[in-house]
């Protein structure tokens, strides 16, 4: 069906915006492009670029206000029958029916593509043999961890054979292995059925793996291109900084001042920075560069910060950087149990955490890491073992505990219907703080957050990037000594995790100390120890360096750490 | 400890008053049931739809037929002429009720030597409406009686009935509908605000942020269930107004009596409100579970039909229900006039209730906060 | 041949979830079994055994025989007063609910030209029972007089006499028209707030988008929903029916198949209104909130089910056409206590038809074919 095949998805100056009250947002602008057939292309994007609706608009599922857009020709106003028949998609959350079990939900896609009963049985075996699904066949999806039914959801959009794919942020929430699974699925299907795919994806390493890369902002298209011309443009501007006198933090931090550059992040004990075109490194004494191959997050965020110039600030100032050395343990947890009825969701955990820490807890979903959270928080109660933080028994006193403690969950929790400064207030009052001091305090929140603009917005109105400043804020508005963040970046994009984790590393120099759990391998880097869980076990220990030294091998001489953690799990599963 | 309850009060009053469903539910409920019940639930009849089937076509017998048609409990619809009419009018309920007149009816009026007969027929389809329109058709049949021995110098029936009822003359429903939708709407209002406040937080995942937060337990339930008694309180309040002010219905008794009870009926309501609320995770379950509460307290509350109809049984159920108390302080204070001194027996069980629910549930919210 | 794999793909899904989801469950069959016996032994307008005070200024024959009248009544149980004062307190004090007074001069005054007055004092307060009260002491009392004169000889000479009679349901029992009427509530219940809430589900949890995004059209989404639920509330019929007529004693005088009919026909107006809900509100909580305020609370109180749609506001009674339970609250009372009056079935269940297909064609019309 070459003919069919010219064309897959062609949008011509679209637009669409949605009305709500008296706010107008324009979702989409005047946007034009077509994607190459039998190729995957990634939609990347901050939060709020308009990629969902322009996925939904692809699948027919809204329709422009203005321009069309055309699947294998056909117009998705005119002809959406025909065209539900040749797409498959998968919206963010997966569209499952979690009161199914994973074969019921198969059935039922099978039954509304109408699939004959004799193919039905064939394509299941298959789906579910590729997807590791089968031993779980008779488990309902809502039980599944998020890695099984991203992978269900996708078997179940690709049970019907589509001609074009659409993914919604498939990998969001979704542990490093299940996503590198995915994308073999999707790999081999392409392959087998010449499929063509567009996913929206936060993920910068997986759209590097896309033929083309289409860059949003703002409901405009900004570029269309192939990652290695994104790269391209930003050949000789990275490189990999070191210094014998400096930390790596404390690095990165001098680096991130400086006009020169526009980007600077800690990779493993090196800092990868990113140079303002232009610009030279003749000023900077003291520092070692070695010019590195440009990634494709380089370029994004290059692009994004030209267009907006303040987006992050550098911190003005900042007490002595990891300074004073302190080696007092200010978290102690010695063989913790913890069991949910017969499932014992945390194995004998013992570890400890030092004062200026910034400690992590990384591993794949349901490996136990909410759960010791929790448990350090005081939320939940320990089945054995010992838990002390900040030297206080939680067993005891974790009315104490908790004043000194400060935490953001998940969901970034925030009073919804509250206004920023509202939210603020209350949380301050809720710790105890009054008068002067507490409107210093806010005060201090809505300049370090830069949410000055959005003070009498209704949080639940926020950015996705906003809402979770406004919830790191809450949480420090006592100025607590031990921070829990429990995936903090979730869902956000790589821009906004920049400008988090700069203002992490600032309190963590200030002596507060950090947990944090995290499925973004890369935010491993930086921790200055971090433990890897798997099934409520400590799979390894140590600092990043440590850890990814595991997995080095001959034919891989510098492993990230998503490598490592891969290396890590496979090996343990094979014992 | 002060301060803190009041950063929770404001929060919470934020959280309803800028929240549109919660508007919502605080506003357009209360409202449409006020009108709806004030209006549409009354027991009393009025312009009942009846047939008339005379046989006798003199002028005694139209008088007679006058009092009936004239009366704003009922209006003739039908005439019939046949009598195998009476039974399609009555089975295709074109009327409630027929009024057969016997073809000697003026003849035997007149002469006196044996009554003159009348024959009522009544659907019986709602028991109630039936029952109460042949009151209604006896009551003027006996001042037809009354009137006419009198006029014509008959001898009077050996004893006479004089009725009277107290506190409420004309015998209107809606003197005594409307001033139970004051325990009712305060009911509603307040289960759904308490019983959805912590599962909205839950929703949310704030509660586990307050949780983290060095409030205690007591503190947070006080901080629910504060707002809960000043909504209660306000509703009752506009709708005591309304009746009084819209409905007119007479407000004889002690404000401080009605308030006293307010207080203690809103205080046990809403430890029920936060028992469901500390049992229920999503705001689903919190509304289904205030739900399966309002409707047997309502239903067993003698809201609109009397308790004591009920198998002795459910009326001992009935002793574990706050509505039922509070409806009697209602009642008692706008009607019958009733000062504190009256209702301290109806105080005490409330004020029990609202003690034993609010530690039960004090206690659960503990025990759930895990 | 094809579409029919979707529909039934569709319809299996619904029914797992159905079975799956305790609360669906419960909204089907425990909710009506709940509702029911609540009303059926909760609810009841017939008075019986009605406290009331005696206050006898001096006691004669006469006026114990007409104290005795009482005694032997059902309907009354009867306290004795000193002076009017304490039966007084006592009224108030809600120990009694009317008093009767016989004055001093009772005996004397019987059977003379100056008739003897007996004052009788109700407990206004709840109307109904004040009006049904003092009609049972006024029939208590007349009987009594009979007795009495035709014991002295001299019967009683009343310039008119009217025989009544109740029809339909002469034991004038009020469970047998309240637990029909509850089946209209009860269906309203199954048929729009939980059709209502399953589809402001899907909107909820995603998966109305992963559905449209298949070739799947709106008549199959739309019957995919209401043929299991159809089901599902005709299960809940046949419950309710079976426990009014079985365990409740309603007698069942119609035809069962007209009731099975008729119940369909409003079956079809609740859906459609759950649907037509769960369109606009595409969220399981205002769906609910709306579902309970338009449908469940004018099904119970503006329907006809308690009270008397005739004796309304005319404005209300307008109203009242709008909603489709008061179409089937004629026809369930009358099935149940009169039999096949088919002029009552035929024109409301036009009126059923009616709003059926009005609620069909605008759901069929605002139904989602798109996020928008």
């Amino acid at each position: 069906m070459p003919p069919v095949n010219d064309k897959t998805l062609t949008l011509h100056s679209v637009s669409k915006s949605f009305v709500s009250g008296r706010a107008i947002t324009h979702a989409v602008k005047n946007v034009t492009f077509s994607i190459k057939p039998g190729h995957i292309t990634a939609l990347v994007g901050p939060d709020g670029a308009g990629k969902t609706t322009l996925l939904r608009l692809a699948a027919g599922l809204l329709l422009p206000d203005s321009g069309t857009v055309s699947v294998f020709s056909l117009d998705s106003d005119k002809q959406s029958e025909q065209i539900r028949h040749l797409i498959g998609y998968m919206p963010q959350r997966f569209g499952l029916y979690e009161d199914l079990s994973v074969i019921e939900n198969l059935n039922l896609y099978a039954d509304l593509h109408q699939l004959a009963e004799k193919d039905r049985q064939q394509r299941f075996i298959q789906l579910t043999k590729m997807s590791g699904l089968s031993p779980f066949n008779n488990r309902l999806a809502g039980q599944l961890s998020g890695g099984m039914k991203q992978k269900l959801g996708l078997a179940c959009t690709l049970l019907s054979q589509p001609r074009l794919l659409l993914l919604d942020e498939p990998s969001v929430g979704v542990d490093p292995l299940s996503r590198r699974e995915l994308w073999r699925i999707i790999e081999q299907q392409m392959e087998q059925n010449g499929m063509t795919v567009l996913m929206s994806t936060a993920y910068m390493d997986e759209a590097e793996r896309c033929s083309e890369v289409i860059l949003m902002d703002a409901g405009e298209c900004l570029q269309k291109n192939t990652p290695d011309f994104f790269k391209h443009k930003m050949l000789g501007l990275c490189f990999a900084a070191r210094a014998d006198k400096q930390s790596n933090r404390q690095l990165q931090l001098y680096l991130s001042q400086q006009d020169e550059f526009i980007d600077a992040i800690i990779q493993g004990d090196d800092v990868h920075v990113v140079m303002q075109q232009g610009a030279t490194l003749e000023n900077i004494a003291g520092i070692q560069f070695e010019s590195i191959e440009p990634r494709l997050e380089d370029a994004f965020i290059a692009l994004l910060k030209s267009r907006y110039k303040s987006a992050v600030q550098a911190p003005a100032a900042l007490a002595q950087a990891g300074a004073s050395i302190v080696t007092e343990d200010i978290i102690q947890v010695d063989r913790v149990d913890r069991w949910f009825g017969q499932f014992q969701a945390v194995k004998a955990l013992s570890f400890t955490v030092k004062r200026g820490e910034i400690f992590g807890l990384l591993g794949a979903n349901g490996a136990g890491k909410t759960t010791t959270f929790r448990m350090l928080c005081g939320l939940l109660p320990v089945s054995n073992g010992q838990l002390s933080v900040a030297g206080i028994d939680l067993r005891t006193a974790a009315a104490k505990a908790r004043a000194r403690i400060g935490y953001m969950s998940q969901k970034f929790s925030l009073y919804s219907h509250l206004s920023v400064r509202q939210n603020l207030v209350f949380f301050s009052s809720a710790y105890g703080l009054r008068n002067s001091r507490q409107q210093q305090r806010v005060k201090w929140a809505l300049q370090f957050y830069e949410l000055e603009p959005y003070s009498d917005t209704n949080s639940g109105d926020l950015p996705l990037g906003y809402k979770q400043r406004l919830a790191m804020a809450c949480a420090l508005m006592h100025e607590p000594e031990i921070l829990f963040l429990d995936e903090p970046t979730s869902g956000v994009d790589p821009l906004a995790r920049r400008e988090f984790w700069m203002r992490t590393n600032q309190l963590a120099a200030t002596g507060v100390t950090v947990l944090v759990t995290t499925h973004f391998m890369e935010e491993a880097e930086y921790c200055d120890r971090l433990i890897i869980m798997v099934e409520g076990d400590i799979l390894t220990m140590g600092t990043p360096a440590e850890i990814k030294r595991q997995a080095q091998s001959e034919n891989r001489q510098e492993p990230t750490m998503e490598d490592a953690f891969i290396h890590l799990v496979t090996q343990q599963a094979q014992q | 400890m002060l301060a803190n309850i009041y950063a929770l009060l404001i929060k919470e009053f934020l959280a309803l008053i800028k929240d549109k469903k919660s508007r919502f539910v605080l506003i357009v409920p209360p409202i449409f049931q006020l009108f709806i019940f004030g209006y549409a639930a009354t027991y009393d009849l009025n312009d009942i739809p009846i047939a008339i089937y005379n046989e006798d076509a003199n002028i005694e017998s139209r008088d007679f037929i006058s009092r009936f048609t004239a009366s704003s409990a009922f209006t003739e619809v039908l005439r019939i002429t046949r009598h195998q009419q009476i039974a399609k009018a009555l089975d295709e309920k074109k009327v409630l009720a027929v009024l057969h007149i016997d073809q000697h009816f003026s003849r035997d009026l007149l002469t006196a030597h044996q009554p003159a007969k009348v024959q009522i027929l009544v659907d019986g389809r709602n028991s109630n409406t039936a029952l109460i329109a042949l009151n209604y058709m006896q009551t003027i049949l006996a001042d037809f009686n009354l009137d006419w021995a009198k006029q014509h110098h008959l001898r009077q029936l050996p004893a006479q009935l004089q009725v009277r009822a107290w506190f409420n003359p004309n015998l209107s429903s809606r003197w005594f509908i409307v001033p139970g939708i004051v325990g009712l709407l305060t009911l509603v209002v307040t289960v759904i605000v308490t019983a959805l406040s912590i599962a909205r937080e839950r929703e949310q995942g704030t509660f586990d942020q307050l949780l983290v937060t060095p409030l205690t337990p007591f503190q947070i339930l006080l901080g629910k269930a504060i707002p809960g008694l000043i909504i209660g309180v306000v509703e009752a309040s506009f709708i005591i107004l309304m009746a009084v002010f819209w409905f007119e219905i007479p407000l004889l008794g002690s404000l401080v009596a009605l308030y006293i009870g307010i207080f203690l009926f809103v205080f046990s309501v809403i430890g029920i409100g936060l028992m469901i609320s500390s049992l229920c995770v999503t705001q689903q379950q919190g509304l289904l579970g205030g739900f399966l509460f309002i409707v047997p307290a309502v239903i067993l509350s003698g809201y609109a039909t009397p308790i004591a109809n009920m198998p002795v049984w459910v009326q001992n159920f009935t002793l574990l229900n706050p509505l039922r108390y509070f409806l009697v302080i209602v009642r008692g204070v706008f009607l019958e006039g009733f000062s504190t001194q009256h209702l301290f027996g109806q105080y005490w069980p409330l004020a029990i209730i609202g003690v034993i629910t609010l530690g039960c549930a004090g206690w659960m919210f503990r025990r759930r906060m895990f | 041949m094809k579409s029919q794999m979707r529909l039934k793909g569709l319809i299996y899904k619904e029914f797992l979830q159905i079975w799956r989801d305790p609360s669906s469950l419960a909204i089907a069959f425990v909710l009506p079994v709940f509702l029911l016996l609540l009303f059926g032994y909760g609810v009841s307008l017939d008075a019986k055994h009605v406290p009331i005070g005696w206050v006898i200024e001096k006691p004669t024959a006469s006026t114990s025989s007409f104290s005795n009248a009482f005694a032997h009544s059902d309907y009354f149980e009867s306290t004795f007063f000193a002076d009017m004062e304490d039966a007084e307190f006592a009224l108030q004090a809600r120990k009694i609910n009317a008093i009767i007074h016989l004055r001093e001069d009772f005996s004397r005054q019987l059977f003379k030209p100056q008739p003897a007055a007996i004052q009788i004092i109700v407990d206004g307060v709840d109307a109904n029972t004040a009006r049904l009260i003092s009609g049972y002491i006024q029939g208590t009392w007349s009987q009594w007089l009979n007795q009495k004169a035709e014991l002295r000889g001299t019967p009683l000479q009343q310039p008119v006499i009217a025989d009544h009679r109740i029809w339909y349901n002469s034991a004038v029992l009020s469970k047998d028209y309240l637990i029909p009427g509850l089946i209209a509530v009860i269906m309203t219940l199954i048929g729009a707030l939980l059709t209502a809430l399953v589809f402001a589900r899907e909107w909820e949890r995603g998966t109305m988008e992963s559905l449209l995004a298949t070739p799947i059209s709106t008549q199959e989404i739309l019957l995919g929903k209401l043929i299991p639920y159809y089901l599902l509330g005709m299960g809940g019929l046949l419950l309710s029916i079976a426990m009014a007529v079985f365990l409740f004693q309603v007698p069942l005088r119609g035809s069962f198949w007209v009731l099975l009919f008729t119940g369909s026909l409003f079956l079809f107006v609740a859906l459609g209104m759950g649907l037509l809900i769960s369109i606009v509100a595409k969220n399981q909580f205002v769906a609910g909130q709306i579902a309970i305020i338009i449908t469940f609370l004018p099904a119970f109180i503006m329907s006809g089910f308690i009270f008397d749609i005739s004796s309304m506001p005319e404005a209300i009674q307008g109203l009242t056409y709008l909603i489709g339970a008061r179409y089937f609250v004629a026809i369930l009372q009358t099935v149940f206590l009169t039999g096949n009056v088919w002029a009552v079935i035929l024109p409301n269940s036009l009126a059923l038809l009616v709003m059926a297909l009005i609620f069909f064609t605008l759901a069929a019309r605002k139904a989602p074919r798109r996020l928008e």
